[in-house]
């Protein structure tokens, strides 16, 4: 009696346990190498300082804005997507004389990189993060093939766009994230929101609240969804 | 210990901003805003050499420039800095930053361009 009890035990922990891992081990790693940097719930402090300070960026809602294959190979092999940092104005300073400001590369550190399996465990863990978050509204991109000419004009000219995000790679440093892995890096859907009111996602981020209509959302979203580097289409 | 200075920077603030202009200090809170949300195209050094402007079609204004700014009164700053460049007929590239100032951070940020470009302070007549 004893005996079967005993091995029943075993035998359930022997079902259980790997199940309960494979589950935890990603979130198990967001919370031990990850949460010094990134707020993984959103923060009861929504103010200026706050966002100030931060050590990277908010990955409360990371399951509505990323794609998790993109998620999984950069986590492996992590490229610089603020080419100024996460708050720009700690690295910039002073250009030459009459030129621009530039940035002091010895203040951008290189991010941590994961193995294939935990970077695959831990995207796991990213992609639920949020993902019934209120922010982004499904079906936010009307889809559409975009007129890529007229986008790219909205984006580097009518718009004033490519003042502070790079639409292609090799240029030189803006104050916001490069654009040229949008499509490979992010969802239409948050890409959509994010463009109609950036505030709605941090109160005092310094990307403007510009005025659009919805036909420029759409366009300029089809049109950023274009852009990848990663295996071409 | 902690409140007490917080109180007096609080009140501090307060009474740098009643005080009109010719302030020598600038308000810590403007020159914070200034660093958040102008530094990037505007620059480190206030005059139009932001991070940004290496690739902008139209320079940034050079807000130590005392002749421009000094030509500007206050109430097309402010609604530069609110409604945008297209709104005082300049270039799109000045964004609109009504959607993320409010009212008084933006009359801050006009009186801290009259300390930058050492200007005094003017209204349209
Ligand atoms: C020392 C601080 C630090 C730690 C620790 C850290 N990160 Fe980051 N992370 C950053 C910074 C800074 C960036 C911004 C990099 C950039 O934009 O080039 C970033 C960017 C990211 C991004 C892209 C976010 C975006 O909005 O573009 C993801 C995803 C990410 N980190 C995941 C992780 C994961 C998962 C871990 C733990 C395994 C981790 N990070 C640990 C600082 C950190
Ligand atoms: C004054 C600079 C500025 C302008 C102008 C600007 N942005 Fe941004 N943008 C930013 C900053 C700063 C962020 C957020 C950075 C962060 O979270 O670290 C951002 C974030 C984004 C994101 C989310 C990207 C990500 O990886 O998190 C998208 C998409 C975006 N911008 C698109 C646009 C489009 C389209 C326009 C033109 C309609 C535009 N931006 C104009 C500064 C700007
Ligand atoms: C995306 C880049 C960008 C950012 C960020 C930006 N500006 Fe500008 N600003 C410009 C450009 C470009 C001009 C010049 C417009 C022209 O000459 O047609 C300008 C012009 C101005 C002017 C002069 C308007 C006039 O009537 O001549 C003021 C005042 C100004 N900016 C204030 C600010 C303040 C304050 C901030 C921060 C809250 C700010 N700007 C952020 C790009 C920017």
């Amino acid at each position: 009696m004893k005996r079967t009890r005993a091995q029943f035990v075993t035998i359930l922990a022997a079902v259980l346990v790997p199940a309960l891992t494979h589950a935890g081990k990603g979130e198990e790693i967001l919370q031990s190498q990850c949460s010094s940097c990134h707020a993984l719930s959103k923060p009861e402090d929504t103010s200026l300082d706050r966002l100030l300070n931060r050590k990277g960026p908010d990955l409360y809602y990371a399951g509505v804005k990323f794609n998790k294959e993109w998620l999984v190979r950069w986590l492996q092999a992590p490229t610089r997507i603020r080419p100024a940092g996460v708050m720009y104005r700690k690295v910039v300073k002073a250009g030459p004389a009459g030129s621009a400001d530039v940035v002091d590369e010895s203040l951008l550190p290189s991010h941590m990189k994961l193995s294939a399996e935990d970077a695959a465990a831990a995207a796991e863990a990213l992609a639920a993060l949020g993902a019934d978050s209120p922010l982004v509204t499904k079906g936010a991109f009307k889809g559409g093939a975009p007129n890529v000419m007229m986008a790219s004009l909205l984006f580097n000219k009518l718009r004033g766009c490519s003042s502070c995000h790079a639409a292609k790679p090799g240029e030189p440093p803006h104050s916001g994230p490069e654009l040229y892995t949008a499509g490979d890096r992010l969802k239409p859907d948050f890409v959509a929101e994010y463009i109609r009111d950036p505030q709605k996602f941090d109160p005092h981020i310094w990307m403007p609240k510009l005025e659009l209509n919805d036909g420029d959302i759409q366009k300029l979203t089809g049109y950023l969804m274009t852009l990848k580097q990663e295996g071409g289409k | 210990m902690k409140t007490l200075a917080c109180s007096l920077t609080v009140l501090l603030g307060a009474l740098g901003a009643s005080v009109s202009m010719a302030a020598d200090e600038p308000s810590p809170q403007a020159v914070k805003l200034y660093d958040t949300y102008c530094v990037q195209c505007h620059g480190v050094n206030r005059d139009g050499n932001g991070i940004n402007s290496a690739t902008m079609a139209v320079k940034p204004r050079d807000h130590t420039d005392s002749k421009a700014m000094g030509d500007t009164p206050d109430d097309l700053l402010f609604k530069a800095i609110k409604s945008g460049g297209l709104s005082v007929s300049k270039s799109v590239l000045m964004p609109t930053w009504g959607g993320v100032l409010t009212d008084d951070e933006i009359r801050l940020l006009v009186q801290y361009l009259r300390f930058v470009s050492k200007t005094q302070s003017t209204t349209n007549q």
